[in-house]
């Protein structure tokens, strides 16, 4: 049975066809290959993430050379605190043991930042300290052993 | 006689249009068939996947106890040492904001830095109501409102349920980063592409603990799988009166505050 | 220190109360004002010319051509503003690869196509078909062989073919009031369904976008048969202009109360937000809100329009009271664009302070970007305007 399509619509029924075929090989070639897997995502980008540099250690890594410092801290008041809180990132040196690699932060300032005074902090958080009268100009870690806080040093 | 030859003229040419028609019919059902499948096995994967309900990967939550919060701000400092953010103030995967309740009612809260070089006390003690400090990161949610509004599937809620990006895929459009209601998202300025706390998930995935709670001195931080009865974090929640930011958000955050009082937005 | 670290010092000293620290610069700038802008420009002229089709509005049959070429030449400039927004621009084709289909901004590049192949193009192609058989038929040379590819072959002039042309333009039309309403209305959706973001976040928003988009096309297919016909040294139809600011008035006042009853809501229920969005209106955004969206943008054309309704045969000056009305009413639309995007980027997430935003001038989101994106259909207008005359067409009454 014969019926009327005008030329209009087979023409541009030519050209959609044409055109909407051509995006969808285009987007074969353009999907990334392991997109979807999981989700709306790229499942490859998973191990992307997963694959990027590591910069703190862990303490365990340092206590494989410095079994001395890993005793001393335990029995003190500092025994929570992990080496690299203080000490910054540790991966190169504990794969180099290099001394320009860690940091040896000292200063009052720097102990400051966690006992010097302020009523934001918990007395039951952290021990603190008055900055503005005790001993003042002198650097914390002449009297305090960092490892061994309460062992002081006269 | 006329009629006649008109009849065998038009049947002549109806002739010809069955077989063009046909020849049509056949090269167009041929070259859709290969037009679909070629899309159907691309997007196969789209149609058919579902999400992986793996029960024996972690599915990580995060606890943060105000109490033990004394802002010295490591946890911001490793955290763009660890992941390549740069140092300058206006990009934080994390950040740590002290927050002034007075005794005239008004709360001053600052994040100097995000808090990296630590907190002074700004008001005198005796104007203060409470203080206290709240570190921020990214909440990972489960129903992750970033992850809803990216456009092309750059930002995704790992099988672990940790939201990560795509760098490579990030078009930088910005959508996620106004999507976050908690303000955890930003465009790294050299990479152009939008960045955020990954949990550490190079390190999870190592069995290392993400770089802020390496460092945090009090243990305010803590992380685990919400899906064993016997993790430290699972013990934490029944044990403590916990809250998230934002709830009517309904955002399903996985990160849990200890003692999280009603000035915290 | 490089310059972008510098600028966001500046804003950072700027910065009033406490902003979360990432909020300091802001994400979306002039270009994504300009964005909606355009579309909305877009869906407002196509509706009015859909008035004249669909409606059957015979007095608004000089606009008819001129509001859907303007609609087209600002549609194909459309994408760019926020192509060139993007930080990654070169991978801007990933949208139409792999839509996250819970991403309204992901329906953007199939909405657009949808609109311009099927909806845009197709209606002017039936209507200009005729037209263009006859110019390939007259002229000679390059201008020959364009209009020859611009019919894509279909030479049938027989009158049973021109009433398809009618007929399938029609059902286009129809198709495409719809289509407009989703082209412009997805993009309020966009800003509506944060609901991270308590200025943009109501479900009013699309609605708004729509209106104030229709308010903008209709005023300048207004201003731009305006510009043509002296141009042309063409007399201006005053029942033409007095039609087109007669609809321009009836949706001028449904848009004012559609915003007069979102803003009316949000301070009637004072929620968690309002205290620091009342401050973000009385303070960042007092002149772009009350002076130019409200006062030039709404109150000024409202009154003049209502003035010109009633008093319609006694006004001497009323071509240049219209081309006014034109100009003040596009300020507003710009205005409101602008108040809705830096609007609810200038508070903190932490509804407790405010950054500030300095536009700046050259680079790719820049103010001369955006003013080049704004003029640039102007010039396509002009081109299509010499390529498909509304003027010369083939007079069907013949």
């Amino acid at each position: 049975m014969k019926f009327y399509i005008p030329p209009q619509i087979t023409r541009l029924a030519l050209a959609f066809a044409i055109f909407i075929s051509l995006f969808l090989v285009l987007r074969h070639f353009l999907v990334p290959k392991t997109f979807g897997l999981y989700g709306h995502y790229r499942a490859a980008s998973l191990i992307d993430n997963a694959q990027l540099e590591i910069h703190y250690a862990g303490q365990q890594a340092c206590f494989k050379c410095h079994q001395d410092i890993e005793d001393k801290k335990a029995q003190d008041v500092h025994s929570e605190i992990h080496c690299e809180t203080c000490h910054g990132p540790g991966e190169k040196h504990s794969l180099n043991s290099k001394k320009e690699d860690i940091l040896k932060p000292s200063g009052r300032a720097f102990c400051g930042k966690c006992h010097s005074l302020n009523a934001a902090k918990l007395k039951s958080a952290i021990f603190q300290i008055d900055l503005a009268k005790h001993n003042i100009g002198k650097n914390c870690i002449e009297c305090h052993n960092p490892h061994q806080p309460w062992e002081l040093k006269k | 006689m006329h009629r006649m030859s008109q009849s065998t003229s038009t049947m002549g040419t109806e002739k010809i249009k069955t077989s063009r028609r046909k020849f049509l019919k056949t090269a167009t059902l041929l070259a859709g068939a290969t037009i679909g499948y070629s899309w159907l096995k691309s997007s196969q994967v789209l149609l058919f996947a579902a999400e992986p309900k793996d029960e024996t990967l972690p599915w990580y939550g995060i606890v943060i106890d105000i109490q033990k919060c004394i802002g010295c701000g490591s946890c911001a400092k490793a955290c763009k040492s660890e992941n390549d953010v740069p140092k300058e103030p206006f990009f934080f995967r994390t950040w740590i904001e002290q927050y002034t309740v007075k005794n005239d009612g008004t709360v001053d809260i600052v994040s100097p830095n995000g808090g990296i070089d630590g907190f002074e006390q700004r008001v005198p003690t005796e104007d203060i109501f409470k203080s206290y400090f709240v570190p921020k990161m990214c909440n990972h949610c489960s129903k992750s409102p970033c992850t809803q509004v990216c456009p092309v599937g750059a930002t995704y809620e790992s099988p672990e349920g940790v939201v990560l990006i795509d760098e490579k895929y990030c078009i930088g459009c910005r959508y996620c980063v106004q999507a976050c209601p908690y303000g955890c998202r930003f465009i790294h300025p050299v990479k152009k592409v939008a960045n955020k706390c990954t949990l550490c998930y190079h390190r999870l995935k190592k069995g290392l603990a993400p770089a802020c709670m390496e460092v945090c001195p009090t243990g305010a931080r803590m992380y685990g799988n919400l899906r064993d009865k016997n993790s430290e974090i699972v013990k934490y929640l029944k044990e403590h009166t916990t809250q998230v930011l934002r709830p009517h958000l309904n955002t399903g955050s996985k990160l849990y505050y200890n003692a999280l009082s009603g000035e915290v937005r | 220190m490089e310059p972008h670290y510098q600028h966001l010092y500046e804003i950072l000293a700027h910065s009033q109360g406490y902003i979360f620290p990432n909020e300091i610069d802001l994400q979306w700038g002039i270009l994504i004002v300009v964005y909606p802008f355009i579309t909305g420009l877009v869906a407002g002229a196509f509706i009015l010319a859909s008035l004249e089709r669909v409606f059957k509005v015979k007095i608004l049959k000089p606009t008819y051509q001129i509001a859907l070429l303007t609609a087209l030449s600002f549609l194909l400039v459309a994408t760019m503003p926020l192509i060139s927004h993007l930080s990654q621009p070169q991978r801007a084709y990933e949208i139409m690869i792999t839509p996250h289909s819970s991403s309204a901004m992901a329906i953007f590049g199939f909405v657009y196509l949808w609109y311009l192949m099927v909806v845009l193009l197709l209606e002017i192609w039936f209507d200009y078909r005729h037209s263009m058989v006859v110019w390939a038929n007259e002229k000679s040379g390059v201008m020959k062989w364009v209009y020859k590819i611009l019919t894509l072959g279909v030479n049938d002039i027989s009158p049973r073919t021109l009433g398809w042309d009618k007929k399938l333009g029609y059902i286009i039309t129809v198709v495409g009031i719809p289509s407009a309403f989703i082209l412009h209305g997805y993009v309020g959706f966009i800003f509506g369904s944060i609901k991270a973001n308590p200025w943009w976040s109501t479900p009013l928003m699309p609605i708004i976008f729509l209106f104030s988009a229709m308010v903008s096309g209709i005023s300048l297919v207004l201003l731009v048969y305006m510009i043509i016909s002296y141009f042309r040294k063409k007399a201006i139809d005053l029942n033409v202009l007095d039609a087109i600011g007669k609809y321009l008035f009836f949706v001028l006042i449904l848009d004012f109360t559609l915003e007069g009853l979102d803003q009316i809501q949000r301070i009637y229920e004072a929620e968690e937000s309002f205290e620091i969005i009342k401050l973000l209106v009385s303070s960042k955004l007092y002149l772009t809100l009350f002076f130019s969206q409200g006062l030039i943008g709404t109150i000024i054309p409202l009154i003049t329009l209502a003035f010109l309704q009633f008093y319609k045969h006694q006004i001497r000056l009323k071509k240049t009271m219209y081309f006014i009305i034109g100009i003040m009413v596009l300020i507003g639309v710009y205005s409101m664009r602008w108040n809705v995007v830096i609007g609810g980027q200038l508070f903190s997430k932490s509804f407790s302070g405010f950054t500030s935003f300095k536009v700046g001038l050259i680079g790719l989101d820049g103010t001369l970007m955006a003013a080049f994106w704004l003029l640039l259909p102007i010039g396509i207008l002009a081109f299509l305007l010499w390529l498909l005359p509304p003027w010369k067409m083939v007079n069907e009454e013949d």
